[in-house]
């Protein structure tokens, strides 16, 4: 599967909450961020984890954050950030 | 749903970040999970492991330290891919438990 996004592009996290094994930790459901950059693409672990074989390949995102838009009651300097690797089936356009 | 170990962000206290010197049955079991997943003959594999772990539900994902939760995640693994049964597991186990008590 080709990247759908690049470094630069803004991606808002799916707001989704299945039970089972998912890679997306809860506090970054919903946030928009930035591409930082494209990792690679591999067999998605969310379908390895039952055995199958997750293909065809999700590609991996590094996806940078304000750390004020993940926080409510972040109180600290304006220009952290926090960056989270996530699948792109994860990932919307912003 | 947020999982059991899903807890970024949660008001839980401080980390304790003290280091303790691996016991042998820890290494033991760290070295199982690499030989079941070395992907020339693939037995598991580590999302299988989470997977297991993340399903261990709350209490008993408190109650077990760090490599507890991989062996009882590498058992329950095991158990449903067939390469034990229940059964089997169960009278090594007390075999092990026997061999203990004479020494």
């Amino acid at each position: 599967m080709t990247a759908a996004f690049s470094p630069g592009d803004r991606v808002t996290v799916r707001r989704a909450y299945p039970p089972g094994h998912v890679r997306t930790p809860y506090y970054i459901r919903g946030k928009t961020g930035v591409v930082e950059r494209v990792l690679d693409a591999f067999p998605n672990p969310e379908e390895r984890a039952y055995g199958r074989d997750g293909l065809p390949c999700q590609p991996l995102y590094r996806v940078r954050f304000p750390q004020g838009a993940v926080w409510p009651d972040y109180s600290g300097p304006d220009a952290d950030t926090v960056d989270v690797e996530l699948y792109q089936h994860w990932l919307e356009p912003a | 749903m947020r999982g059991t170990h899903d807890i970024g962000g949660l008001t839980l206290g401080s980390i304790d970040r003290t280091e303790h010197a691996l016991a042998l049955w820890e290494k033991r079991i760290h070295a199982l999970m690499l030989l079941l997943s070395d992907p020339a003959k693939e037995v598991m594999n580590v999302h299988e492991l989470r997977c297991g772990i993340e399903a261990l539900g709350e209490k008993e994902y408190d109650r077990l330290s760090y490599y507890e939760r991989w062996i009882t995640s590498i058992a329950n693994n095991l158990l449903r891919k067939g390469v034990f049964t229940a059964d089997e597991l169960g009278r090594k186990l007390a075999e092990v438990e026997e061999r203990e008590k004479q020494l």
